[in-house]
């Protein structure tokens, strides 16, 4: 299991930016379409283990991330764009608690 | 206690109490699991939700030192500046089993050692702001690696403690008591039937020698009359 994978961080252009100077693979999109084709295409690839995908375009795609929340590859984390957090990630994580407790005991 | 139709024999007898002992062992070591599991998500969700409030705001702030240095740079220069990296990132996944359940654990390897070696363009040409982001997102990076793994550790978790918790829930609520029910109403059949064969024998007992007490007394009847006729003749 020594296989390595590449870190994808999909958003506006605005938002990932920075993290190509980091050397992580950037797919800058414009719209929800286009980030869920984006990735489908890099989870059937199997070279990413992790995308970070900006919140402000998580709220469009919530069957995409459904899809893969049970799978071990792709991890999708969602990170804020430079708009700001809308709380979608902290909310997934309640999702999450709720799932697995049947209610919220947080 | 639903659709019973077993067959009330001693063989299915047997093997509805073996089915009881699996379930309930079953159900027991299942109940151990669902319990470890909760622990360790819950543990992996306090600090899922202190490192993404730490990692929203550190973000936000690289965000912002961007914006900055974007205001202070045309978007041309600034894409130019940031159009090739000089770092890159592998990065090598291995799993952890946590109560069968296959975590990821996230290693990274960046091509150039030093920290302060990751800027892809020249001081010169660029403004100071877009420096500081680029250290600071670098410094972010870990904690996100970080974050995503323990997130997605927490939702895989989260995914295998509703399947035991249903399985358990099945076996507590489903399984043991029809397997109980349906013993029952073996045992219940049985031991009905054994009454009923005791009865039967009895009463074919009674039956016997009814006629038997029957026989006798004609028997006895037709001597006593066979005596009285030579008596008389």
């Amino acid at each position: 299991m020594a296989t390595t994978y590449r870190i994808a961080v999909i958003g506006d252009w605005e938002s990932v930016m920075g993290f190509r100077a980091l050397g992580l693979d950037t797919y800058p999109v414009t719209s929800a379409e286009e980030a869920k084709e984006r990735v489908l295409e890099l989870a059937k690839g199997g070279q990413c283990a992790v995308i970070y995908l900006t919140e402000q375009l998580a709220k469009n795609m919530g069957d995409v991330i459904a899809h893969f929340k049970d799978e071990l590859r792709p991890a999708i984390i969602l990170i804020p764009g430079r708009e700001g957090p809308l709380g979608i990630g902290r909310d997934n994580i309640q999702r999450a608690i709720e799932r697995a407790v049947g209610s919220n005991i947080l | 206690m639903a659709n019973i139709t077993v067959n009330p024999t001693r063989m299915e007898l047997t093997r509805l109490k073996g089915k009881l002992r699996t379930a309930q062992r079953g159900h027991k070591l299942l109940k151990d699991k669902r319990d470890e599991l909760m622990k360790q998500f819950l543990d992996t969700v306090r600090e899922v939700r202190s490192l993404r409030a730490e990692v929203e705001k550190e973000l936000m702030t690289v965000h912002q030192s961007f914006t900055v240095a974007s205001a202070l740079m045309s978007s041309e220069a600034l894409e130019q500046a940031l159009l090739f990296p000089k770092q890159s990132v592998v990065l090598t996944q291995t799993s952890k089993n946590i109560m069968s359940v296959n975590v990821p654990v996230y290693q990274f390897e960046t091509k150039t050692k030093s920290d302060s070696d990751i800027f892809p363009y020249g001081f010169a040409a660029t403004s100071g702001e877009l420096d500081t982001a680029v250290d600071a997102l670098g410094r972010v990076f870990q904690k996100m690696l970080k974050l995503a793994e323990i997130e997605k550790s927490a939702q895989l978790m989260a995914e295998e403690i509703e399947k035991t918790r249903r399985r358990v829930n099945a076996l507590e609520y489903v399984m043991i008591p029809d397997t109980q029910a349906a013993i029952r109403y073996i045992t219940m059949k049985l031991d009905e039937n054994d009454r009923a064969t005791t009865t039967r024998l009895m009463k074919v007992k009674e039956m016997i020698l009814q006629e038997a007490i029957e026989k006798k007394r004609s028997a006895d009847l037709e001597a006593e009359a066979r005596y009285a006729a030579g008596q008389n003749g």
